[in-house]
């Protein structure tokens, strides 16, 4: 027997080994948690390696700080004026989208629709990853002492990144996007047609469990649908690149998304730590009246008090003018469009209701409109329109046909009345 | 010299010290997790796995080696999210097959050395590959042109570290 043993000890030893291994992976397998003696290890691994990545890192940015914020400055005039006229452009664009975020936040309102604000964040320096093209996750310098929990949501300023997976004292494990166990709920933008983010064994990202009946084109943007309770709704997931039915027996699509978070070159990430779901305050929204629109979008606004009270004096009689350009377009000489009373607009809609407010008309066939006459640049077409060089007072709408009937100061503003508004 | 078939006294044992048989895996550990964050490509490389074979070689002692690829198999194992055992399982073959083949090849120069990583790199592969479907029910994907350029380059690698780890062997 002892000689049996002997000769073929290497055999037994190699098969116990095995053996233990195999019993060690069927437990974790039926056990969808860390079981304590799996957890000692992989503590063990990751506290003996994060140190040694946490101080590279740390040597490396500050090696790359002192080179491009003292040394290095070759170009940066340049990219300043870049920037300059980029930031003018997106204040441009900024003034339209507040319209739109107004008139949603409006509805929302009116739906009582809760919204999910990302409320708190933790920025975290990418230290290391799986090292394995089997297992697509990474390591972050914030872990359960900086107040991660496992589930937070990981994203970045262009778009999400994963959740995460696994907590350490100083560390944590982030499970990416296109890990082939990793699933996201999402919405397509144009469609809101939803599906599942998966990632598939390759690395790539996908969409699935869209039926094979709809229509989905290559370059519309994913975004999260919230409906997996990790991700807050909106946040941008990626752009869909391809989509194929090579199967026609196939119920779903398969549609290739890429990441809009470039996954191969984390840096920093932010951690969601807080989403706050709540319906948006009725004073952030307010009863929005059709002269508050309009003042809004005339050049100038001496006093909005004055203006709008002096509008309800006058029984709130404006409506939205087609070609008044918003304050910004007019002062930046854009050639963006102004923004048109839309259906779901305030002043549309306050316009629709027969007897209280004026429909929107040319302004020079309105009365209400004709003293602005008297302020030539209203009546520019939009792209001509130019801020004067010394501040000229331009009358609204609301305070020209208020001064006709000499109305008293706004203390009682009077209801609005059908007679009110010009014919 | 090519691979030759010699006799067990023939070959040399070796041992390392302490620090070496600790800092040489977590070395390669830390550089396997830091690297591909900034050169994706990197991930092709598998350097526990060429440490394994390294020392299962040197040692030329199978129970040595089964043990060193298990300990490093696990380590290696942690650092990903997957199950515990996957790698450990893989390169505890690899250890003990690289252990075995020293005892009875003198695979000391650089060809032989290229060769049997490169042998030892696709079973290690086709090990892990039945562990993670069979009993993890990974869904991994097969690619032979993907695992023997893979392979390739892990045995390119695996010849200049050898020499470079050859510095730190001790005669027994």
């Amino acid at each position: 027997m002892e000689s049996v043993l002997g000769r073929y000890k290497n055999l037994i030893v190699l098969v116990v080994v095995l053996f233990a291994q195999v019993l060690g992976l069927a437990v974790q397998v039926k056990r969808t948690t860390d079981t304590e003696s799996s957890r000692l290890i992989r503590v063990w691994a990751v506290s003996a390696v994060t140190p040694f990545e946490e101080v590279f890192v740390w040597m490396h940015n500050g090696s790359g700080s002192l080179w491009h914020n003292y040394f290095y400055l070759r170009g940066v005039r340049a990219e300043n004026r870049e920037l300059k006229q980029q930031i003018e452009q997106l204040r441009l664009e900024q003034v339209r989208l507040s319209e739109d975020a107004a008139q949603a936040r409006r509805l929302q309102v009116l739906f009582a629709f809760k919204e999910q604000f990302v409320s708190k964040t933790i920025a975290a320096q990418v230290i290391g990853s799986g090292g394995s093209e089997q297992s697509r996750i990474v390591y972050i310098d914030k872990g359960e002492s900086a107040g991660v929990k496992t589930d937070m949501a990981v994203i970045t300023v262009n778009g999400i990144v994963g959740k995460v997976l696994k907590i350490f004292r100083s560390t944590s494990q982030v499970l990416l996007i296109d890990d082939q166990s990793s699933g996201v709920g999402a919405i397509l933008e144009k469609s809101r047609l939803q599906g599942i983010v998966r990632g598939t064994p390759a690395g790539e990202v996908v969409l699935e469990k869209i039926m094979t009946d709809e229509s989905v084109q290559p370059g519309e943007a994913v975004l999260t649908s919230g409906g997996d309770r990790i991700f807050p709704k909106g946040l941008p997931v990626g752009v869909v690149t391809h989509v194929a039915n090579e199967n026609r027996a196939d119920l779903f699509l398969n549609i290739h998304v890429r990441p809009a978070a470039n996954l191969n070159k984390l840096e920093e990430v932010l951690v969601v730590t807080k989403v706050d779901e709540k319906e948006p305050a009725p004073s952030e929204t307010g009863p929005v009246r059709a002269a508050d629109i309009l003042a809004q979008r005339l050049p100038s606004v001496p006093d909005k008090s004055t203006t709008t009270d002096a509008a309800q004096a006058n029984g709130g009689a404006n409506g939205a003018q087609p070609g008044v350009t918003p304050k910004a377009s007019l002062e930046k000489g854009s050639s963006t469009p102004p923004n048109p009373a839309r259906p779901g607009d305030g002043a549309a809609t306050a316009a629709s209701k027969p007897g209280t407010v004026v429909p929107a008309r040319p302004a020079s066939s309105s009365p209400a409109a004709k003293p602005a006459e008297t302020t030539p640049s209203a009546l520019k077409p939009a792209t001509e329109q130019r801020p004067e060089p010394t501040p000229v007072k331009v009358l609204d709408a609301s305070q020209v046909a208020a001064k006709p009937k000499q109305a008293p100061p706004p203390a009682t503003p009077s209801p609005a009345k059908p007679q009110d508004g010009p014919q | 010299m090519p691979i030759t078939y010699t006799s067990g006294e023939q070959v040399e044992v070796y041992r390392f010290n302490w620090a070496v048989n600790i800092g040489v895996p977590a070395a390669a550990l830390w550089l396997q997790s830091f690297l591909p964050l900034h050169f994706p490509f990197f991930k092709m490389f598998d350097l526990p796995l060429l440490v394994t074979i390294f020392f299962a070689m040197a040692r030329r002692n199978p129970i040595s080696g089964l043990l060193t690829g298990s300990v490093i198999g696990l380590f290696q194992d942690a650092l990903t999210g997957l199950p515990l055992g996957i790698n450990g399982l893989a390169k505890t073959f690899v250890g003990y097959g690289a252990s075995s083949l020293g005892v009875k090849l003198d695979v000391e120069n650089a060809g032989a050395r290229f060769l049997v990583t490169l042998v030892f790199y696709v079973a290690h592969e086709i090990i892990y590959f039945m562990v993670a479907r069979g009993l993890v029910a990974l869904n991994l994907q097969w690619s032979w042109p993907h695992e023997l350029v893979a392979a390739l380059a892990n045995a390119f690698v695996g010849v200049f570290l050898f020499f470079a780890l050859d510095r730190f062997k001790q005669r027994t």
